[in-house]
């Protein structure tokens, strides 16, 4: 009886990810450099160009370029892309077809620890993500603030805002048949209406009110400001409290959906 | 004291009761098994023993423990064998023991050999480095052994051990738990084969619909609950007048020391086993009696399942 029990830490499950990682991470950074390239240049040069001619730097942009208002928002919109990818199959496989949560729960690690080691390993991969998109911003010449630096941070929040709810839902689910209705109908219509690719004052009023309800939408004017180095101090702090807000009920009801789930 | 004691557990989901109210206990050094078949409540048995699912009522004692209070602190001188293989296929075969070493927060160091040690102990060292995905039903099967084994746990729960492996490969698992089993390592399996309840098991119960109906080591059973010798008479078409015309000859002694010839009959769909402590000498009485064929063995756990509850173990 001299064994001192082992103190169960979400680390020690973050250790699994991390090791399944080192076997892809190539091909992981290859794309979270090609997606950026491939946006920026398309949508940012080619559309950005026309829309400068036609509306010029006008007050609807905040004064800015198109590409100087698309890129941070992008960010932010990837950052969520990939959160949700992160937190469904992923997340379902763990219990169902890997079975790698099932394997960590006959260990001394509890619930908690084992979707706090994968939350924190889906940050790792959002954060790692979000700089090299950065990164690429800064190439495109789409950065005007040293702000800028911490803009990747607040992706990645904006990306955990998602993730956290997303897997607590999918630790529930039997097969994958709702994951692409979600995307289709849930993720899709907030990338494409909440602010990346023009400001949400264009849209009426029902769905602005709408917008500023949706993670993405806080997060897109986080990186815009810290991007731009465009001012709303004060708001930033509320943008911030509401992503943070979003993890923290996420992580709670995952807790409690995880935990039923793999000690039924 | 016992390393595992349970009295009047028992375990719900919903309406359905999978485990009903059972009482065993397992002392350390021993094999104990749940020799039953499908759906009789083994694996929910074993998952509460695991400390993965809470029990709905009767109490639990795992190593002095309450497993709804301290799950944590039991699971850490556990070694979990799953029914289901959940090796990381991607990782590498040392990997896979490293990863799940590390969920027990052991040491590099200490893994380090323990890992070479284990797989030298599971005759998979040449693959260490490769990936698992390819390996064998029987290799993944002896890997999760070695897994379960990393932390040098008390007691080693094996939720059907050898489901689903070829007879060779069920060879080399049942060997690894002997030597094991001679190191002194408790072990608590499930298994619904008889052979090997009767191979690895120094006492076992049997469960059916959820109850424990009989308790012992295999040889107690098979004499409390059988006889000696088993005459297996198969007849496809007629077996219903094959057991007519057993029954008729049951009435007479077999000729030598005046006891009846026969204990029982069971009429399975192709055939009729009779019970009996003198299996040749009832073929010597069959007279008229002709079936298609005659066997003569040793009675089995399958015999005394079938005594109990009147149906086969495997179907």
């Amino acid at each position: 009886m001299a064994r001192t029990a082992v103190i169960p830490r979400p680390k020690l499950a973050v250790e699994y990810w991390l090791l399944t990682y080192r076997r892809n991470w190539k091909g992981s950074i290859l794309t979270s450099f090609l997606s950026p390239v491939l946006f920026l240049a398309a949508m940012g040069l080619g559309l950005g160009s026309l829309v400068d001619a036609e509306v010029g730097s006008g007050r609807d942009l905040g004064g800015l370029d198109y590409l100087d208002f698309l890129a941070p928002g992008l960010l932010a919109g990837n950052a969520m892309m990939l959160a949700v990818n992160e937190s469904t199959y992923p997340v379902l496989g763990g219990f169902k077809w890997y079975r790698t949560y099932v394997a960590m729960a006959s260990s001394p690690l509890r619930g908690r620890d084992i979707l706090l080691g994968h939350f924190t390993y889906m940050a790792f991969r959002v954060t790692l993500a979000s700089f090299v998109f950065l990164g690429v911003m800064a190439a495109f010449g789409a950065v005007s603030s040293p702000l800028a630096v911490l803009a990747p941070i607040c992706a990645a929040l904006c990306g955990m805002a998602f993730a956290t709810p997303t897997a607590a839902f999918v630790a529930t689910r039997i097969n994958a048949d709702n994951f692409s209705t979600y995307t289709r109908f849930v993720v899709m219509p907030m990338f494409l209406f909440s602010g990346i690719f023009y400001p949400v004052s264009q849209l009426p009023i029902v769905l602005e009110q709408i917008a500023w309800l949706t993670p993405v939408w806080h997060g897109v004017r986080l990186c815009r400001a810290l991007s731009t180095g465009s001012g709303m101090e004060w708001e930033l702090i509320g943008h911030l409290a509401y992503l943070v807000a979003l993890i923290l009920i996420g992580t709670l009801i995952a807790s409690r959906t995880f935990t039923r789930r793999l000690y039924e | 004291m016992s390393l595992i004691a349970a009295w009047g557990l028992s375990k719900q989901f919903g309406d359905f009761t999978a485990v009903d109210g059972i009482d065993f206990e397992v002392e350390r050094g021993e094999v104990f098994g749940f020799l039953g078949p499908n759906g009789a409540g083994k694996s929910s048995t074993m998952r509460m023993i695991g400390c993965v699912s809470d029990p709905s009522g009767g109490a639990l004692r795992i190593l002095g423990m309450d497993p709804s209070r301290e799950g944590t602190n039991i699971r850490s001188r556990l070694g979990v064998v799953p029914q289901q293989d959940n090796l990381d296929e991607e990782l590498s075969v040392a990997e896979n023991l490293y990863v799940y070493g590390r969920y027990f927060d052991l040491p590099r160091s200490v893994l380090r050999t323990r890992i070479a040690e284990l797989l030298d102990f599971v005759q998979l060292s040449e693959r260490a480095s490769d990936h698992v995905e390819p390996l064998s039903g029987g290799m993944k099967r002896r890997l999760t052994i070695a897994r379960a084994l990393i932390s040098e746990p008390e007691v080693l729960l094996l939720d059907e051990p050898t489901t689903g492996l070829d007879p060779q490969a069920r060879h080399v698992v049942w060997e690894r738990l002997w030597t094991l089993k001679r190191q002194g390592v408790t072990q608590v399996l499930t298994t619904h084969y008889m052979d090997e309840a009767e191979q690895l098991c120094d006492r076992l119960v049997v469960m059916d619909r959820g109850k424990i109906v009989a308790e012992g080591s295999p040889r107690q059973l098979i004499e409390r609950y059988s006889t000696r010798e088993v005459v297996e008479l198969r007849a496809h078409d007629q077996v219903s007048v094959l057991t007519d015309a057993l029954r008729r000859l049951g009435e007479r002694s077999d000729g030598y020391s005046g006891d009846p010839l026969y204990e029982r009959v069971e009429e399975l769909p192709d055939r009729v086993l009779l019970y009996t402590d003198h299996g040749e000498r009832m073929v010597a009485q069959l007279g008229e009696v002709k079936p298609e064929s005659v066997l003569v063995r040793r009675s089995t756990l399958e015999d005394v399942f079938l005594h109990l509850t009147g149906r086969t173990l495997v179907d």
